[in-house]
């Protein structure tokens, strides 16, 4: 089962895509140039803080708003291992999956975690913190495959025969 | 068993009696909206997944608006990228100053009742107003659905909106979707689709069924749905047929809620900083002073949210050291508001008249603000720095409140005038 | 020994029966325009650098905003309110979203024989009206704000004798670029261009402004006409009376004269990125462009709209081509609509824009991008001023600049 630990930041309800990336920066040529505005209506200098395989904890309906892809984008190059959040709104769920970045529900995590603290995932089991253990549930078997595949432009590829074996046809499976 | 207008539409796409929710299906998509922000993005990755050729170019538009006019040197590099991928492909389906995308695909009769239609935007959700299934997706499932033509959807469950009575004067759908939306959440209708039905709604226009429909999105929703009618055929330029005028809900459909309005309790209301949640009657926030107020948008910027503000401003001034911004939707718009005289007498009444586009609801331009500022807004968002600095407060409302609020230079209800 | 126009306004500004050219007068100022390029700057200096600050007199201030409008960032948005704000403290005629400061003026403050100092260098615009405009920095403008005076080095006036009138299809703006392109973008440096002769008094307002308003372009202090009955119509159109009418005298003294033959000016074209790199418009035919804007302080009033329309002639623009079309105010836009010339405009596929300086200056409304190419009615060409530092800038006249938007070529009018 994988595992991993990392240092949490807290961020509030309705996180929403215009707070992930503004749209002022949206049309800067690439994620990197991007990331160093992330979250900077709420947090200006959250973005230079955060540090590789940092863990992102919020509350009820995380990028919420616009169907930018830029937002997991920025999440994922700012370094951040995953989100865990009370819900996610639907197309940064779809997004995020798409580019393998990580997402986890959990009710009641975000109401206990204080910020800067250190909490150890095991993915599709639970999330330990101060040895309190915080059951999650596993991803229906669809996005697993993508995630498995590295994304879906991987997953793609490998159907347009560039990388490794030929996907199926019907687009079910590897999208 | 019966099913919700949602299932009927899926169901059809994929040639099977019946869906339920939950089930994961692979659709053909019958028409794709790219927009200009997104569109170097889409190019990049459709060329990393190794396509060729796009699966049909006749289902596919791209439109430009939220770089129109280009506000900074980078900007018309997106014109550049989409004119060489539209050129490469055949794509015929180009706008490139014509206004907001969402208006644009359903006046210029690119979607249909019953078709599924993904677009590289949230408020995609806007093509419910017709009853199509839309919903808006990053541009790596777009690119993805430019190579293929299917993309995978899970069938979400439906919430049911019943609204029966009369609307009364002065309230308009904006003032009604914002209450649904106060009461569901601001996460209150995630993964989910809303059907809208009843007396008032089938009383609406499109026009007015369409800003409910785009603001769906900010419960949360997949998706909206209206049953087509006739002036759902009239506005999309087609006589319905079987399946089309079959996609009402069927009294023994499942819904995973219901929830019921009397028209008669609605009244003009605001969504204030900085949450689209966050409701309040505008009765209660009368006299806060504001400093700009912007009439515009995929929601309310079509020709009778633009009437309705000249109704209120006929003959009267925007209150010194207020600026007004009016943004029409679309071309076509902007020359029905001419010729009816409803641009002459915004003009007049001291507003500023841009060119259709996206403009300040996207942020990028066309009337940002700054610290301490206050704007009211007929737009669909209000989160924190949309369209300025974080200090910067959002009220959104209706084209009727926006102009009222304009002419007094604090928040007034509009049927007090 | 006589007096040119220029001379005349200076004197009677000074109080002095007498001034000429290389004097130092200590003038009262008529009147002051400061746009949203500045004045945020003047206003800071006004609170930070005054021990007393005052403002002489509020009723001759007038604030415009005009460059970024409606705003493209949280930081002009920021500087507009600190313009805003201190227009309502002080009670200064504002004006927002409502026309580019030049057209604003003329249309409802400037009068024959004041003396007007603006923030902005074409201030020179107002010559066209008989007053003495003039653009100065912010620094000069807080100082005629706090004082209502400022000193003036009285500028010899340069005479340029205009006779016949221009052919059909070819407009004052064709004239001015072809004389700047004479004279050259510094020939006529801190000197008056004094325009006179039946050629002068055969011009509208409207085309007199575009004139005057170029002056800057060939160095010039500023321009001038003759207040005629052609100019007091126009005034009384607008219920305002000159402060005075002057006429230069027989014996005034010229630093030089010149004489353009009106009937010999053709359509001609500013080749980037010099305003008097000016070639006939035929030299430069079939240069590809990648916008077109109609419009500016220049070439944005209801004779350039009315010219624009009847070159596109019911075609439509050239599909990989940006036509802005941006009115120079609300005035110019409401009877634009008025005479259904912004129908023809939309119809062709334009993009009709809110009044504002818009890409003649570089701001918020079609910025070019990296070596793009565009054909503008703006007042300069200079590099990178309306976008990438890599674009190139043609400066034209409104029916070019409309049939060009129609071929997605530099064309002139009368070969679409």
């Amino acid at each position: 089962m994988e595992q991993f630990t990392g240092k949490v930041w807290v961020l509030g309800d309705d996180i929403d895509t215009d707070i992930i990336i503004p749209t002022e920066y949206l049309a800067l040529k690439t994620i990197e140039e991007m990331k160093q505005y992330g979250f900077s209506p709420l947090r200006p200098e959250l973005a230079a803080q955060i540090g590789q395989g940092d863990i992102l904890v919020a509350g009820k309906n995380f990028g919420c708003g616009s169907s930018r892809e830029q937002a997991p984008e920025v999440v994922k190059a700012l370094g951040i291992r995953c989100v865990i959040a009370k819900s996610f709104a639907r197309i940064f769920f779809r997004n995020a999956i798409n580019n393998g970045l990580l997402l986890i529900e959990q009710q009641d995590l975000y109401d206990d975690m204080e910020e800067g603290d250190r909490i150890t995932v095991t993915v599709n089991q639970d999330v330990d913190y101060r040895g309190k253990r915080y059951p999650i549930a596993s991803l229906p078997q669809n996005l697993v495959e993508i995630i498995a595949a590295g994304g879906l432009v991987k997953a793609m590829r490998r159907r347009n025969g560039l990388d490794g074996e030929r996907g199926q046809e019907d687009g079910t499976d590897d999208c | 068993m019966g099913q919700t207008i949602v299932e009927k539409i899926i169901a059809h796409n994929i040639g099977a009696e019946s869906v339920k929710p939950g089930d994961i299906v692979t659709v053909d998509v019958d028409r794709v909206m790219l927009d200009d922000i997104m569109i170097p993005f889409i190019v990049d990755k459709f060329r990393e997944m190794g396509f060729s050729r796009v699966w049909d170019p006749d289902k596919v538009v791209l439109i430009y608006d939220h770089l129109v006019p280009a506000s900074q040197q980078d900007d018309t590099r997106h014109y550049r990228v989409g004119d060489a991928f539209a050129a490469e492909h055949g794509l015929k389906n180009v706008h490139r100053s014509d206004g907001i995308c969402h208006q644009l695909m359903t006046e210029a009769g690119y979607v249909k009742p019953g078709n599924v239609v993904f677009g590289t935007d949230s408020h995609t959700t806007t093509y419910g107003c017709v009853g199509a299934f839309s919903t808006g997706i990053g541009y790596t499932e777009m690119a993805a659905i430019l190579g293929t033509g299917q993309l995978w959807v899970k069938v979400p469950e439906t919430i049911r909106v019943v609204i029966e009575g009369k609307v009364p004067e002065g309230v308009m759908s904006k003032d009604i979707i914002l209450r649904i939306i106060g009461d569901l959440g601001a996460d209150g209708a995630t993964y989910r689709a809303l059907e809208f039905t009843g007396q008032a709604v089938e009383e609406m226009s499109v026009a007015s069924r369409m800003a409910m429909a785009n603001m769906a999105i900010e419960a949360g929703a997949k998706c909206a749905a209206f049953t087509p009618d006739g002036k759902t055929a009239q506005y999309c330029g087609i006589s319905l047929d079987a399946f089309q005028r079959g996609l009402k809900g069927d009294p023994d459909a499942v819904y995973v809620k219901t929830i019921a309005y009397r028209a008669e309790d609605f009244e003009p209301v605001m969504a204030c900083p900085s949450q689209v949640d966050k409701i309040r009657n505008v009765s209660e926030l009368e006299g806060t002073v504001i400093d700009q107020v912007f009439i515009g948008s995929c929601t309310n910027g079509r020709l009778e949210d633009l009437q309705a503000a000249a109704a209120v401003l006929k003959g009267r001034r925007v209150a010194p050291f207020v600026k007004l911004i009016v943004t029409p939707a679309s071309r076509k718009v902007y020359e029905e508001a001419l010729e009816c005289g409803a641009l002459q007498t915004l003009m007049e009444a001291g507003a500023i008249i841009t060119h259709p586009g996206c403009g300040l609801c996207c942020g990028r331009t066309g009337g940002i603000l700054c610290d301490g500022e206050r704007v009211v807004a007929t737009n669909n968002r209000n989160f924190l720095g949309r369209m300025g600095t974080s200090k910067v407060e959002i009220y959104l409302a209706s084209p009727v409140t926006a102009a009222a609020c304009a002419a007094a230079g604090k928040i007034v209800a509009g049927r007090q005038q | 020994m006589g007096m040119t126009i220029a001379e005349k306004i200076i004197a009677r500004a000074a109080g002095v029966e007498v001034v000429r050219a290389g004097d130092i007068h200590t003038v009262t100022l008529d009147r002051m325009m400061s746009n949203d390029g500045t004045t945020h700057l003047t206003v800071d200096m006004y609170h930070n650098k005054l021990k007393n600050p005052r403002i002489a007199d509020v009723k001759k201030m007038v604030f415009i905003v005009d460059h970024n409008v409606p705003s493209d960032s949280a930081k002009t948005a920021g500087s507009q309110k600190k313009m805003r704000d201190f227009a309502k403290e002080h009670g200064i005629d504002f004006w927002e979203g409502k026309g580019v400061c030049h057209q604003i003026m003329m249309e409802h403050y400037v009068c024959p024989g004041e003396l007007i100092f603006g923030a902005d260098s074409h201030t020179c615009t107002y010559g066209a009206l008989g007053a003495f405009g003039t653009g100065v920095g912010c620094t000069d403008l807080l100082y005629g704000m706090v004082t209502g005076t400022s000193w003036v080095l009285v500028p010899e006036t340069v005479k340029f004798n205009l006779t016949g009138r221009l052919s059909e299809g070819v407009y004052p703006r064709d004239l001015m670029l072809t004389i700047i392109g004479q004279i050259g973008a510094n020939g006529v440096n801190y000197q008056v261009m004094e325009f006179t002769g039946e050629g002068a008094g055969s011009l509208s307002v409207n085309d007199r402004m575009v004139l005057c308003n170029l002056a800057v372009e060939a160095g010039a202090k500023t321009a001038v006409f003759e207040a005629d009955e052609v100019a007091l119509e126009y005034l009384r159109a607008r219920g305002r009376k000159p402060k005075a009418v002057f006429k230069s005298d027989a014996d005034a003294v010229y630093a030089r004269e010149y004489t353009f033959d009106l009937t010999k000016i053709v359509p001609v074209v500013a080749k980037p990125d010099f305003v008097d790199a000016v070639v006939p418009a035929e030299e430069v035919c079939g240069i590809r462009i990648d916008e077109a804007f109609l419009g500016s302080c220049n070439n944005g009033r209801i004779d350039e709209l009315r010219a624009g329309a009847a070159a596109m002639k019911g075609k439509k623009v050239a599909e990989h081509v940006r036509f802005l079309v941006v009115p120079a105010s609300q005035e110019v836009y409401l009877q634009a609509m008025e005479e259904g010339l912004i129908r023809t405009f939309m119809e062709s596929g334009a993009i009709v824009m809110n009044p504002n300086c818009s890409v003649c200056w570089g701001s918020c409304q079609g910025v070019i991008g990296e070596n793009e190419v565009l054909i503008s009615t703006g007042t300069r060409n200079f590099k990178g001023r309306a976008g990438h530092p890599s674009s190139k800038v043609y400066l034209g006249s409104a029916a070019t600049v409309a049939a060009s938007a129609v071929k997605g070529e530099i064309c002139m009018a009368d070969m679409l």
